[in-house]
């Protein structure tokens, strides 16, 4: 059995007939070939998965497409601007260094942007305490931490 | 995951029809999606309940605060009404596992999940709320303090559907939660809520279930202090252990996060 | 070499910013899970639920049957092929000269499984539903065996993991000068002991393990595109020692790799699997691993139990160092298990210190636990816990300050040759010593402890003086101590005919950034342009050959090999030049991207010279090859041994036991910086991962089921931002005597000081003689009422 969802992805509408137990991040992932987010682990602790829904970050492999039907879905793919232009939160990431091996990264990005709509002009403390949902196992987070501090002084 | 029907009613009465035999209730996801993901749970049909509008909000009435089954914890940790009423009770939402889950989880949710170590069973014994359920064309209200009933075990009949919770309002009321280092749920959490002479204390994460500690509510109501609260030497009997905390550091927590809990409703 | 610092396109200690980042931060990296291959089907293991059982018999016809399935193998079909089991690449004698014992590793499980997640079964169907539901239908009659968990007990278990290994011993290892020691002990004024574990981890590179098979049928060839860190060594293995196929029939290809630790370096059973039934079923099969399978598959780390004892005289002086370790190997002997607990271990256990005589015994045991490997600093870890955590407790015994004691024991002169059979080339351990010192206000201290205690908190202070050993490493020494493989690393540079340059390294990058780092030593180097430099790594089929990323190799081994071929280029290079220049090869220098007469301005640019090269109509083809494309192995001439200094301040709440790490400050000497962004990153992964294992993680085993307890990060605690301070990271420079960079390597660095100095600053602030990790809060919490 196939359900058919319809939703927008990255401002451009997207449509796809899935079997229900079909997750999110699958759909994103094999369906749509938005590869840019990821699949860290299956217990919905590292945050590799995170989207945005309906503006608001999500984890993308705890749920199933078909909760995400007629939602609008923003990944890390869509927050590129036109003619490739970063967003300025990955230009921070970039310019800090808040990188290696770039597994944890899209995820860790998009749940920055929702950490600063939140909070725009938030402490040390609380970058960390607001990015407690996303594992990065190569950058102890330091640079992660002065990225986003950039990206918020730059706001 | 195994294969299930879906199912997504936008009223409540339908979402009630709906949930026959081995059907399951879908709110946020975050409990139930990673269960049948493990294939640790598996149902006939899935029943989403987030198109259903009537399942939704923050009121205040009276000396109650009223809160939908599906309203996510991120709504409650933001929500200025819930703020300036129960400052307690939007400070534990917005300390519930991370920002992504709380944009998903919901409060029926979690009380329905009833896990051990979850943060909304303590405000649910800690305030004595009230938990409004349907099942068929029935609809009854359930005291806080028998819905949870063990290890992810509560009252609720199969295919009852919690719609909403009042959380009366206290004199003042703080939530401590010490985490489990690597799943971040309540190794110990510990809800204290004072109601003129009244003072209720829940605790979660160190049994099989949500429990009220009546020796530091009789500390308390003797004297609402952190001190008496810390002195309280909690017994060890029945409290879980495991390699995150014997049951004798456990009980050793509660004792240490009521006199915390009760520093912070002081203010 | 050439003089590059004069050079505007010097590259070289500058803090450039990546140029991988761009497509990792657009979500346009490419993981092997991201790819599809054409006709692809999905591969799932069915893996022991028992941690040791006999398996009587397996019935698969239901699953046969299910929907979508294409074909189940096992290890009967394995062996039907005479598909060998997974070799290991270093032999280790035991003390009395016999070899280790080696058994048998098969791919999938034959006659016994040995510890949970042990991979039973192959399922290839059309669908990862499909496969799964296929693999819940095989019926596996178990016949479940006394588990043997312990890595203590192992020896004298009366289980054996291994039917042909007595007492579950795989080698008995002594290193070192033992009548020396003795002698030395017997003269002590003071002997300070202490007794440690160092907990098991699991490595958690944040990207699965995965891999696609597949088999072309009209060249008879197999491409595997795998999460790896040395694709070249995954290939030589597989084909050599398990397969039986010519290396020219097989394609390792390692595009993005998110993360490794070690953990991608070895040869994993599932990839053999995939690709020898990559031809039975003529379709690619794709296999990513779940995270819970990577909790009980990847290879985990450390996992040992020692004694240690310092003999010193009457001032503090060490004389002499006996250390004793029971090693867990886990089921099976991994890629370079019996590597990691001798040589990478035994051999550092002097650390930074003149200790004259030490000697040490090292059992490894099997037990039903998953195999356990090289983790982040493997071994080196293990021998810095030991020796920073007993200098810290002699100078607690001998009351003489912590960094006192150091610095009276300090090697002083170089070249120094240890008594455990390595030659420190240059370090200046003192530099890193004062340096830190600074960086971590130690004056400031005592006022932090006062108003610390005034809260009801415990402060403390504790250091560690690292050194390890990388550029791994000379390929004789290594032979000589038993690897089977060389250890070189191999380089080419090809120059097109405009100028632009591709490099092809055997260094493998998952996060190091190899992208930038070499392409800044190129760019310097040929006086060109960054972007005219192109850097292509982990693909068997473009790089000539490689021995891949690990042990902090990568730049002081694989950037030498390419500094090689590129001063071949040039050296090419000189000659064209001198021909279109009518001079004298030997006149000819080479300098900012310019070929010059010396003393004329008589010059052609390297663009010319390359298009020379290409179009050689005005060309001495008489004396010289067209084209312009050199190749270099190069094999180091010894270990570098970066070495540093590390304090870490703590404050612990004695009423839960937690303990917040207030500051963390690193002085390292890496040698020479090429990129010092990069190198600051890895330092501060490096730390978070040492301090993860000290206050954190652990890897639980069920002591009687071998059950994995720490299955998910439900409960296996991983530091995340909020565990963790922002660290202060500084340097100090002796550049390495014998690479041409003078590079050390620094991607272990972290991992390797920071436990010692967390464990030394937590038992400082209790007053207590000895924690065991990770210092969890209910073991610092009972160390604290015990002292109230
Ligand atoms: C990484 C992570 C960290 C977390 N950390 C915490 C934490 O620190 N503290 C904490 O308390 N929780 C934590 N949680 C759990 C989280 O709060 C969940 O959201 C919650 O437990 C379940 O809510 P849900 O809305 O997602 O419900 P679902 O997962 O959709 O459902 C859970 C169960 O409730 C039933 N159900 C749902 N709604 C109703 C209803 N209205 N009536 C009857 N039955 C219903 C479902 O059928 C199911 O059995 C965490 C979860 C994750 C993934
Ligand atoms: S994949 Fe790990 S949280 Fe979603
Ligand atoms: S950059 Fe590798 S996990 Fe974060």
């Amino acid at each position: 059995m196939t359900v058919s969802v319809t939703l927008t992805v990255n401002g451009k509408a997207a449509s796809a007939s899935v079997d229900p137990r079909m997750l999110l991040v699958h759909l994103l992932r094999d369906q749509l070939q938005l590869t840019g987010t990821h699949v860290g682990c299956d217990t919905a602790q590292c945050g590799a998965c995170t989207i945005h829904l309906n503006g608001r970050a999500v984890k993308a492999c705890s749920m199933l497409a078909v909760q995400a039907n007629g939602a609008n879905v923003t990944t890390i793919e869509g927050l590129t601007g036109k003619g490739d232009k970063m967003h300025p939160m990955q230009e921070a990431f970039r310019d800090c260094h808040g990188l290696q091996c770039g597994f944890c990264t899209p995820g860790m990005v998009m749940s920055a942007c929702q950490l600063l709509a939140d909070n725009p002009k938030p402490t040390e403390a609380e970058i960390r305490a607001g990015l407690e949902g996303n594992i990065c196992r190569c950058t102890g987070y330091h640079n992660i931490v002065k990225a986003v501090q950039q990206a918020a002084a730059q706001a | 995951m195994y294969a299930f029907e879906y199912q997504n009613p936008s009223t409540a009465a339908a979402a009630i029809g709906s949930a026959k035999g081995d059907a399951r209730f879908l709110a946020g996801g975050q409990s139930l999606v990673q269960a049948m993901k493990l294939r640790l749970s598996q149902t006939g049909t899935l029943v989403d309940l987030s198109g259903i509008a009537e399942l939704k909000g923050i009121s205040v009435a009276g000396s109650n605060v009223i809160i939908g089954a599906m309203t996510r914890h991120s709504e409650v940790a933001r929500s200025a009404e819930v703020k300036q009423a129960i400052p307690a009770l939007a400070d534990l939402a917005g300390g519930i596992g991370d920002q992504m889950v709380r944009n998903q989880g919901t409060l029926g949710g979690s009380i329905a999940n009833a896990d051990p170590a979850a943060c909304y069973p303590a405000a649910i014994l800690g305030l004595g709320a009230t938990i409004k359920a349907s099942v068929g064309q029935k609809e009854r209200a359930i005291t806080g303090d028998s819905f949870f009933t063990g290890l992810f075990e509560t009252t609720l009949a199969p295919g009852e559907l919690i719609t909403s919770v009042e959380f009366p309002v206290p004199d003042c009321a703080a939530y401590v939660k010490f985490k489990q280092p690597a799943s971040r749920f309540a190794l110990v959490g510990v809800f204290v809520a004072k109601f003129g002479s009244t003072v209720r204390v829940a605790v979660t994460g160190a049994k099989s279930s949500v429990f009220r500690a009546t020796d530091i509510e009789a500390a308390l109501s003797k004297s609402f202090t952190p001190e008496a609260a810390a002195a309280v030497k909690v017994s060890a009997n029945g409290m879980n252990g495991d390699m995150h905390g014997s049951a004798e550091y456990r009980a050793a927590m509660v004792s240490v996060m009521a006199g915390r809990a009760v520093a912070r409703a002081l203010g | 070499m050439t003089d590059m610092s004069m050079s505007p396109m010097n590259q070289m200690g500058k803090p450039i910013l990546r140029r991988e980042d761009q497509r990792f931060l657009t979500g346009n990296g490419q993981y092997t899970d991201d790819i599809h291959l054409q006709r692809e089907t999905a591969g799932v293991f069915l893996r022991s639920p028992h941690a040791h059982a006999r398996i009587k018999s397996i019935k698969l016809e239901a699953a046969q049957k299910s929907p979508g399935v294409i074909a189940i193998f096992t290890g009967q079909d394995l062996a039907d092929a005479k598909v060998n089991g997974l070799p290991c690449g270093w032999l280790i004698n035991n003390k009395d000269g016999t070899p280790m014992k080696e058994p048998a590793h098969p791919c999938l499980a034959q006659g016994k499984v040995r510890h949970v997640g042990d991979q039973v079964a192959l399922i290839v169907a059309e669908t990862q539903w499909q496969a799964r539901d296929a693999a819940e239908l095989i019926e596996v009659d178990y016949e479940v065996l006394t588990a043997v968990v312990d890595t203590a007990g192992a020896n004298s278990a009366t289980t054996l993991v291994h039917d042909d290994v007595p007492g579950n011993l795989c080698y008995d290892w002594g290193h070192g000068d033992k009548a020396a020691t003795e002698a030395a002990f017997a003269k002590a004024a003071h002997v300070t002991k202490l007794s440690f574990v160092n907990n098991r981890l699991i490595p958690n590179a944040m990207e699965p393990r995965a891999a696609i098979a597949s088999y072309t049928k009209h060249d008879d060839s197999y491409t595997l595109h795998v999460a790896n860190q040395n694709p070249h060594v995954e290939r030589l293995l597989m084909c050599a020692f398990v397969l039986g196929l010519p290396e020219s029939k097989v394609r390792v290809i390692a595009p993005d790799v998110g993360g490794g630790f070690g953990s991608k370096i070895f040869l994993y059973a599932e990839d053999v699997a995939l690709v020898w039934a990559s031809k039975r079923v003529g379709r690619p099969i794709k296999w990513t691993a779940e995270r819970s399978e990577s909790f009980l598959t990847d290879a985990h780390g450390r996992d040992h139990v020692s004694t240690a004892e310092m003999a010193m005289d009457a001032n503090g002086k060490f004389l002499a160092l006996r250390v004793s370790t029971t090693a867990n190997m886990g089921a099976y002997l991994s890629t370079f298990a019996s590597a990691v607990p001798t040589i990478l271990y035994a051999t550092l256990l002097a650390g930074q210190y003149a200790t004259p005589a030490i000697y040490v015994e090292v059992k490894a045991v099997f037990t039903n636990t998953a195999p356990v490997d090289a983790y982040r600093g493997a071994g080196r870890p293990e021998a810095t816990y030991l020796v920073e955590r007993i200098v810290e407790q002699c100078a607690r015994e001998m009351k003489i300050d912590p960094v006192e004691i150091r610095r009276r024991n300090f090697i002083k002169t170089f070249p120094y040759a240890t008594p455990v059979g390595l030659t420190y080339d240059v370090g200046d351990y003192d530099a890193t010593l004062t340096k830190v010192l600074k960086l971590a206000d130690v004056a400031g201290y005592p006022a932090r402890k006062a108003a610390s205690a005034k809260n009801g908190k415990l402060r403390g202070l504790g250091y560690s003086c690292y050194i390890e050993a990388c550029g791994i490493a000379p390929s004789n020494i290594a032979g000589a101590l038993g690897a089977r493989a060389g250890l070189f690393e191999a380089g080419e540079v090809r120059v097109h005919p405009t100028g632009t340059v591709t490099i092809f390294t055997g260094s493998h990058s998952h996060g190091q950034g190899h992208e930038t780092t070499f392409a800044q030593v190129v760019a310097s180097k040929l006086g060109i342009p960054i972007e005219n430099v192109e850097i292509v790594h982990g693909d068997t089929g473009r790089v000539l050959f490689g021995m891949g990323t690990y042990g902090s190799r990568s730049l002081a081994v694989g950037g030498t090999a390419i500094v090689k071929a590129v001063d071949k280029v040039i050296a090419k290079g000189k000659k064209i030049a001198a021909h279109l220049l009518e001079a004298a090869d030997t006149d000819i220098v080479f300098e900012n991207g310019e070929f010059k007469v010396a003393g004329t301005d008589k010059k052609v640019p390297f663009a010319q010279v390359s298009l020379t090269a290409y179009v050689p109509h005005n060309y001495p083809l008489d004396k010289l090859e067209p084209g312009l494309n050199e190749n270099a192995f190069y094999d180091p001439a010894n270990f570098t041994f970066p070495a540093g200094s590390y304090v870490c301040e703590v404050e612990v709440d004695p009423a839960t036991g937690v303990t917040e790490v207030c500051a963390f400050s690193a002085v390292d000497d890496f040698g020479n910086i090429v990129n010092p962004m990069i190198v600051e990153g890895q330092v501060h992964g490096g730390i978070a991962q040492g301090l993860g294992q000290a206050l954190l993680e652990s890897c639980i085993y069920d002591k009687e089921t071998g059950q994995l307890l720490t299955g998910s990060y439900m409960d296996y605690a991983m530091p995340r931002a909020d565990d963790l301070p922002s660290f202060k990271v500084d340097n100090c420079v002796t550049p390495c005597s014998h690479n041409p960079l003078g590079v050390k390597g620094c991607g272990e660095a972290g991992a390797i000081g920071a436990p010692p100095a967390l464990i030394n600053a937590i038992t400082d602030a209790l007053g207590v003689r000895d924690l065991e990790m990770p210092a969890t809060r209910e073991r610092v919490w009972r160390a604290a009422q015990a002292r109230a």
